[in-house]
């Protein structure tokens, strides 16, 4: 298992307050559109598809599977960016933890894991490891 | 109305430097300027356009504008970062189409070198307010780890290999040892490429550019003006720009946003793909060559691979010639941003001033064609297609 990284906290502001509201209770939520029906992340006051602002948050299963990755390999400690394709539709930008980072692939099933951010207060990040 | 004809490219300049610990960044812009102006025969009081992106200090264009003393009726500060100026072109040949302004000067310049910045393995934050952030800074994501997720994505779909991807470096290197001036002049093969460290997989360090200080300037001026200077005449036929993005969570990172650029600028300039005698194409990463190279139509979607290969990209070896100046990936990548460049070795060529042992015969008609941002978030992708007359 590689080294776990630190992660930034995320600033909420007033479009995304709910979002990570929900994240600290260890929800993954969706943008639903509820004009066209489709979904979006990140999730936004509008809908990038349609353009209605008649958007709520879904929650997200929390599965899915790996879109691309890369190890960066000159990191301290090195860490694995991905794109996760969710089981609702949308990828989504993440990292994937407590996983061989030599054994990484595009289409491993993957599932949701939050992880802490610096500070303790704040929300905690939607990262994702090995199914 | 289109602006094929409607505007010439009068003046080019490189500055040499590439690390510019002696020198300000606005001193880097004012050189550059002089010097795209000296090769047009202009002088600063005939430039009533000033196009520049958010390389430059101060507040958009009205520092430099300040600095250099011009006397203006015409600006636009478009960023959209190392395609700015590719965009610039296009604006610029717009607005004198338009009878806007009649000579218009677009800069660039940077000093990443010598302000130690660390640019591709670092993460970029662009500040709070930007809506993306919060959902991606967390996650680390840096200039070459970006790019190294379409290299992956490619490389599943289509097949495509670290082998091929090397072959864009070779290329380069064969132009780079002519260039007194590039920074990476060895020339390099294959091995070389794919036995250098991994730096964000499947991205190698040779399948990255240089970082690099320095600066360069454009001069754009109505066809009558370019016909009173006693230099090559180099005319504007098509120019395209579009921006591609992660379109909500629908995201395809094996193609980029030169699917709409390149054919908005191939239809407007009339011409073809096959046309082209030389390309300046956008290097940031090898990657970022190929997915460009597939999308401008110069070979088949996923099929980028096979073309680059054995040569094809080397002048007088291969069919399409491209980056004769060693481009980002060993001659020069300015502030970090590379499209500039490419139209000044495009311009280059078209005059028939290239180095003699990478000038293309007959060369008449070519494409710069510049990527900026980042091809797996969001970028601009813009494309300008020229002809000596």
């Amino acid at each position: 298992m590689a080294e776990q990284r630190t992660f930034p906290t995320p600033e909420a502001d007033p479009d995304t307050e709910a979002f990570w509201a929900a994240a600290k209770q260890g929800k993954l939520m969706l943008g639903s559109c509820k004009s066209c029906g489709e979904k979006h992340y990140y999730p936004r006051g509008m809908c990038p598809h349609c353009g209605s602002s008649n958007v709520e948050l879904t929650q997200a299963s929390g599965k899915g599977e790996i879109y691309s990755w890369s190890v960066l390999r000159r990191a301290q400690p090195p860490y694995a960016i991905a794109y996760v394709t969710l089981e609702e539709g949308p990828t989504m930008m993440t990292n994937i933890i407590e996983a061989d980072l030599d054994s990484l692939s595009i289409g491993q099933k993957v599932v949701l894991k939050f992880s802490p951010t610096e500070n303790p207060d704040g929300p905690p990040v939607p990262t994702f490891k090995p199914a | 109305m289109s602006i094929n004809g409607k505007a010439y490219i009068a003046g080019v300049y490189e500055h040499p430097t590439r690390k510019a610990v002696d020198k300000s960044l606005a001193q880097l812009h004012a050189e550059s300027a002089l010097g795209a102006l000296a090769d047009a025969g202009l002088s600063k009081d005939d430039v009533d356009g000033y196009f520049c992106a958010g390389d430059v200090p101060g507040l958009g264009a009205l520092s430099m504008v300040d600095y250099m003393g011009l006397n203006l009726r015409h600006m636009d500060t478009t960023e959209s970062g190392g395609s700015s100026y590719v965009i610039h072109v296009g604006h610029a040949a717009e607005a004198i189409a338009m009878g806007k302004c009649s000579v218009a000067l677009i800069t660039l310049a940077g000093r990443p070198r010598a302000e130690g910045m660390a640019t591709g393995t670092a993460p970029r934050n662009y500040g709070s307010t930007s809506p993306d952030v919060a959902f991606e800074f967390p996650f680390g994501p840096t200039v070459v780890n970006m790019y190294a997720m379409c290299a992956m994505r490619h490389m599943y779909q289509y097949g495509t290999t670290s082998e091929q991807l090397a072959w864009i470096k070779v290329a380069a290197s064969h132009h780079a040892q002519h260039n007194e001036h590039a920074m990476l002049r060895d020339v390099v093969t294959v091995e070389d490429v794919v036995n250098s460290p991994m730096i964000s997989d499947p991205l190698h360090r040779l399948d990255c550019c240089v970082i690099s200080d320095g600066g360069g300037a454009i001069i754009v001026t109505s066809p009558e003006i370019a016909k009173s200077l006693k230099r090559p005449l180099v005319k504007v036929l098509g120019v395209g720009e579009s921006p591609k993005t992660q379109m909500g969570g629908k995201i395809d990172l094996t193609y980029s946003g030169a699917v709409r650029s390149g054919k908005t600028a191939f239809d407007e300039a009339k011409v073809k793909p096959s046309d082209m005698k030389y390309a300046s194409i956008y290097d940031s990463f090898t990657i970022t060559v190929l997915m460009q190279l597939e999308d401008l139509g110069f070979c088949e979607k996923g099929k980028g691979g096979a073309f680059v290969s054995d040569g094809n990209l080397i002048s007088g070896v291969g069919k399409l010639p491209f980056n004769t100046d060693g481009g980002g990936l060993c001659n020069n990548h300015p502030a970090n941003r590379g499209g500039l460049t490419k139209v000044v070795e495009a311009v280059r060529q078209l005059r028939g001033e290239a180095h003699p042992a990478v000038q293309v015969k007959n060369c008449d008609l070519a494409l710069a064609h510049g990527t900026g941002g980042s091809l797996g978030t969001r970028h601009g992708s813009a494309t300008v297609i020229m002809e000596r007359e």
